[in-house]
């Protein structure tokens, strides 16, 4: 009978993939678990193994067809055995199960430079090269980020380029291996420690907090510490309640501590520099949604981009909305739809957390004289409280209306996916409340 | 894999000996003023003091050469004294002074001095064991030779970062030495109600990291097993685990009733181990110096400890406008 096999999801964000090469014939006979294709996602490189034992009989997609859904037919097996009997069988080769097969395909740093357009992720492996090509004291550490090649493919090419003095997989030890890159970086190197995202630097905030952030000031500002925790944060894709959640006020609570949360490719690239540059630790927030996202920008270019200084993304008039991260989105796109209804609204991206830009936010209110703060962090001691707060003490008599804001729910994440939507926040929920001050 | 320290009979050298006993009554003399002070309300907080394990420090300070690092946790008076860092700055930051180490900011548990290559100063418990293994990190990394010595207790050997340091340790040979000072209680805890191993210096063993236990109140075996440790570890790399086991006479902190603890055990550690006494009678033996000479170097060292309480108490508080500097350099 036929049996057909499936381009199958490899990660829980994947939503597509490339066939970079058929890996087997038409004709060839296939045992359970060999080889039968590589495919190519924006995380990683893998292959495919055959789940069941047949004669390939059909490809249904070409070598190098990239874009293909998950679950499209990819090609067709004949095989001998009732399919019965392999239910208990199939997708127990899931990824994780089988991290040697991976094969990453290599990537050399100063190919991609010459791209008009650069991803977030290419922008962040770009910076973190060019500071390690700068200074030989800038050495990256933390799991998976050397033979792997990140697990979000972030520090691809880094270990060839920089070797594995400076390019370190550590042991799954979050509270081990920051404490000893912050003991590192007290003799003078500057480590860049990847988390693999930021839900695991919960396991590794004594050190963050009392060996990183207060060390210069107990010391009378003998012993700094520079030093960038750097990874994914926020949400992600239906991983639920303990790997999605956005810590960025956990972070920005503590003096001693500065906070970078980027949107934009190039923004990801100068500030990650200028992090690297910083003689303080840096917490470098990074959206594993946003690591796809492209931005044109130019070949060489090194901009160093100063931390703590926000961004208008979008001139308006009529409104503020103040947000970081991969909430800009929505406000930009609640922005076009609320201009057709002759809203204009002005889009501010705060890019560092702590230090805030203050003047930023306080001049733009005096322009617009209303607010909207948007963030995907929990409301209570949020990012959007402090931002309320400052408006309320420097620009309370400028203000038209009572700043608002949307922010996630009050519950840690669901799994399910009309849950999860409903955890986050949407931009229906967005255009609601910016017309609620427009009433 | 353990070697259980035979005592060395080789004997100091005269000036060793000497040098030894002058930093250890140092450290004693320093701790003792300490204590009055902070019962004159003078000293605030935590202090804890080092009174009885002040062969581990000196020992092995003398085992040691420039460019090697130091880093301890909160029990830490001690650690500075030995490593060179002025008496008068270690009060003044005790009195929460602006000329003490940290400008009044840090106080007993957080001084820091890269002159000396101390490293703090640590007031979390275990903390100090990652930190320490990424300075041997560093050095290893600067390929420059150098070797850490990361103190902790044996309340803080039971900690998971431990042994998360011990496994990233082995695993790149990292030059550090951990130094276990077992001083029999953690806090009120004694090492035998909280330590299913009760043998600290093997727990390095599923690591592949030899240890060794020492006497701790014996200045000579201290820099024996010091001397074999920091040139082991410093020709082949890789981690080694020494557990000096010591005895503190104070309290964990100021304010310990020492319920957990009979006065007779304190007597009898004070009247038959103390390292000083040890030392001292050694020094008579070997005929090093005579107790006239002795009771000179005593005077003079109560002068020091007397003119850093003095200097501590003339150096003014910190500037309010101290207040928000240092928080980012």
């Amino acid at each position: 009978m036929k049996t057909e096999v499936y381009m199958p999801a490899m990660s829980p964000s994947m939503t597509e993939g490339t066939l970079t090469k058929w890996l087997v014939k038409v004709g060839d006979h296939l045992k359970i678990g060999d080889p039968i294709a590589e495919i190519e996602t924006d995380k990683a490189s893998m292959e495919v193994e055959s789940q069941i034992e047949g004669v390939i009989s059909e490809f249904l997609v070409e070598n190098g067809q990239d874009q293909i859904a998950v679950k499209t037919p990819i090609a067709i097996i004949e095989t001998n055995t009732s399919t019965e009997k392999l239910k208990g069988k199939l997708f127990t080769n899931t990824i994780d199960d089988q991290p040697k097969k991976k094969i990453i395909k290599d990537r050399v740093i100063d190919q991609d430079k010459k791209q008009d357009k650069i991803s977030v992720r290419e922008a962040i492996r770009d910076a973190l090269a060019e500071e390690m090509r700068r200074d030989k004291n800038v050495f990256v550490m933390g799991e998976e980020v050397a033979e792997y090649q990140g697990a979000y493919k972030v520090t691809q090419g880094l270990l060839q380029e920089f070797g594995a003095s400076r390019v370190i997989d550590t042991p799954i030890t979050e509270n081990g291996f920051a404490g000893l890159a912050i003991g590192a970086s007290f003799s003078g190197l500057k480590p860049v420690v990847e988390f693999m995202t930021f839900n695991f630097s919960l396991q590794a905030m004594d050190h963050i907090i009392n060996s990183a952030a207060k060390t210069l000031y107990m010391g009378g500002g003998q012993l700094n510490c520079p030093i960038v925790f750097r990874g994914p944060n926020g949400a992600a894709a239906r991983v639920a309640a303990q790997h999605s959640q956005d810590l960025t006020a956990w972070f920005s609570h503590i003096p001693g501590l500065k906070v970078i949360s980027p949107f934009s490719a190039r923004d990801h690239k100068g500030l990650l520099k200028a992090a690297i540059r910083d003689p303080n630790p840096v917490i470098f927030l990074e959206n594993e949604i946003l690591y796809s996202d492209q931005e044109s920008i130019e070949e060489d270019n090194d901009d160093v981009i100063s931390i703590g200084k926000a961004k208008i993304l979008r001139e308006g008039s009529d409104i503020t909305l103040i947000s970081h991260s991969i909430s800009l989105k929505m406000c930009l796109e609640a922005s076009k739809k609320l201009a057709k209804k002759n809203i204009d609204c002005e889009v501010l991206d705060l890019r560092t957390i702590k230090p805030l830009d203050t003047k930023a936010i306080i001049s733009s209110i005096q322009k617009t004289n209303k607010c909207v703060v948007v963030e995907q962090g929990w409301s209570q001691c949020g990012v959007s409280s402090e931002i309320i707060s400052v408006i309320m003490e420097n620009a309370f008599d400028w203000l038209d209306a009572p700043v608002l804001r949307l922010t996630g729910k009050d519950v840690p994440m669901p799994y399910a996916e009309n849950l999860e939507n409903l955890a986050l926040p949407s931009e229906d929920e967005l255009i609601k409340i910016i017309e609620s001050l427009f009433e | 894999m353990i070697n259980k320290t035979k005592k060395n009979n080789r004997k100091l050298t005269k000036s060793d000996a000497i040098e030894a006993y002058k930093k250890m009554l140092l450290i004693r003399r320093f701790e003792e003023k300490a204590g009055q002070s902070y019962g004159l309300g003078q000293i605030g907080g935590f202090c804890h003091l080092y009174i009885g394990q002040e062969a581990v420090v000196v020992g092995l300070q003398m085992c040691i050469r420039d460019g090697d690092q130091v880093i301890t946790t909160y029990r830490d008076h001690g650690h500075m004294l030995a490593c060179g860092m002025s008496p008068d700055g270690v009060m003044a930051e005790l009195y929460g002074r602006t000329d003490g180490y940290s400008k009044g900011k840090g106080g007993s548990m957080h001084m820091f001095s890269k002159e000396a290559n101390f490293f703090g100063g640590h007031g979390i418990v275990g903390a100090s064991v990652p930190l320490g293994t990424g300075l041997a990190f560093s050095n290893k990394y600067k390929k420059n030779k150098a070797v850490t010595l990361t103190y902790f207790g044996d309340g803080a050997a039971n900690q998971g970062q431990v042994y998360e340091s011990f496994n990233m340790a082995k695993l790149w040979e990292l030059p550090c030495i951990y130094v276990i000072e077992n001083n029999r209680y953690a806090m009120g805890t004694s090492v035998q109600r909280s330590s299913a191993q009760k043998d600290l210096s093997q727990r390095g063993i599923s690591f592949g990291i030899e240890g060794e236990q020492v006497n701790g109140m014996d200045i000579e075996s201290v820099i024996d097993a010091g001397k074999r440790a920091v040139t082991k570890v410093r020709n082949n790399g890789g981690p080694y685990i020494l557990e000096m086991l010591t005895y503190r006479y104070r309290g964990h902190s100021m304010s310990d009733p020492a319920q957990y603890r009979t006065r007779d055990e304190v007597k009898e550690v004070r009247e038959h181990s103390d390292p000083i006494e040890s030392l001292k009678n050694l020094i008579i033996e070997n005929n090093f110096l005579t107790e006239d000479k002795l009771q000179v170097l005593n005077a003079e060292i109560k002068q020091v400890v007397d003119q850093s309480a003095q200097f501590a108490a003339d150096s003014p508080l910190p500037d309010p406008s101290e207040l928000f500097v240092d928080v980012y350099q």
